[in-house]
């Protein structure tokens, strides 16, 4: 059975590589390429996979998840410029694609062992625009 | 593998009627969608892909290019349209949400290897809201 929990936070980005020029990076990336930055809503829905718990009758428990979305991705990312302020970032591009790797990097440990299994990140940096990840190669 | 979806819209009209079938058979089948003069909807359309992380650019897909493919290959071809008499290729003789789907996954799957060359990502699924409660999917590839 899979249960997934939402967590919102706003942040900004500029999706850009360094050694490449600002036209290379327009060109790559369109406008989400000014280097200023500019922000999103962001919709983050954590999917998790396992069988009810016969006592409980739960897969997980739904408060805890929010508390560990809370302090791992939302205190982390809200309300920050990811590019200066949230490492792997001043490094790693922040595309969604990689922000929702590095969500998945940072939740898989704290899930692991938990009774369910982390089965996918989904973030919608618009209502219109979504990525997903599973994890490895699924 | 990263999956990335894009959500677009619509608007079209068209009438459910099948040249197959008996008049009285028609109105029994398909009810109010089958009225002559036609109706139309406000579509939802998502399209749906997969592929490895592009680890130099952080992607995977050029979100533009997927807006070019569908926006010149299909949505151009079903705007404002009607679809049973303008856009029988993509939305076929009966234009119901399924053959809809059906059309969209061919137009965009033929196109697909000129929008994305090389081994960058595939076609995983489309969906199509005719209504918010009228939902059809087609998954492509698993």
């Amino acid at each position: 059975m899979l249960i997934t929990r939402r967590a919102e936070f706003s942040a900004s980005h500029a999706c850009r590589q360094p050694a490449r020029t600002d036209e290379e990076n327009a060109a790559l990336y369109g406008a989400e390429a000014n280097p200023r930055g500019h922000g999103h809503n962001f919709v983050l829905d954590v999917t998790l996979e396992g069988e009810p718990d016969p006592l409980s009758g739960m897969v997980y428990d739904l408060k805890k998840l929010k508390e560990i979305l809370q302090r791992e991705v939302v205190d982390v990312f809200d309300h920050r410029f990811l590019n200066l302020e949230v490492p792997p970032f001043d490094r790693v591009v922040p595309t969604p694609e990689n922000m929702a790797a590095d969500i998945w990097r940072r939740l898989e440990p704290v899930l692991l062992g938990a009774g369910a299994r982390l089965h996918a990140v989904r973030l919608a940096e618009t209502e219109d625009l979504w990525v997903e990840y599973r994890g490895g190669a699924r | 593998m990263i999956r990335l979806a894009r959500r677009y819209r619509f608007s079209a009209s068209h009438r459910l009627h099948s040249p197959a079938l008996p008049e009285a058979a028609n109105a029994e089948l398909y009810g109010k969608c089958n009225n002559p003069c036609g109706h139309g909807h406000n579509y939802v359309l998502e399209v749906g892909l997969r592929g490895p992380l592009d680890e130099a650019t952080g992607r995977v897909a050029d979100v533009a290019a997927l807006d070019r493919l569908v926006e010149t290959k299909v949505l151009e071809k079903l705007r404002y349209r009607d679809l049973n008499r303008e856009a029988r290729q993509i939305a076929g003789e009966v234009p119901t949400t399924e053959n809809l789907a059906a059309g969209i996954v061919r137009e965009l799957s033929s196109w697909w290897p000129e929008f994305f060359p090389g081994p960058g990502p595939s076609l995983e699924r489309v969906r199509i809201c005719e209504t918010p409660r009228n939902v059809i999917e087609e998954v492509v590839s698993r």
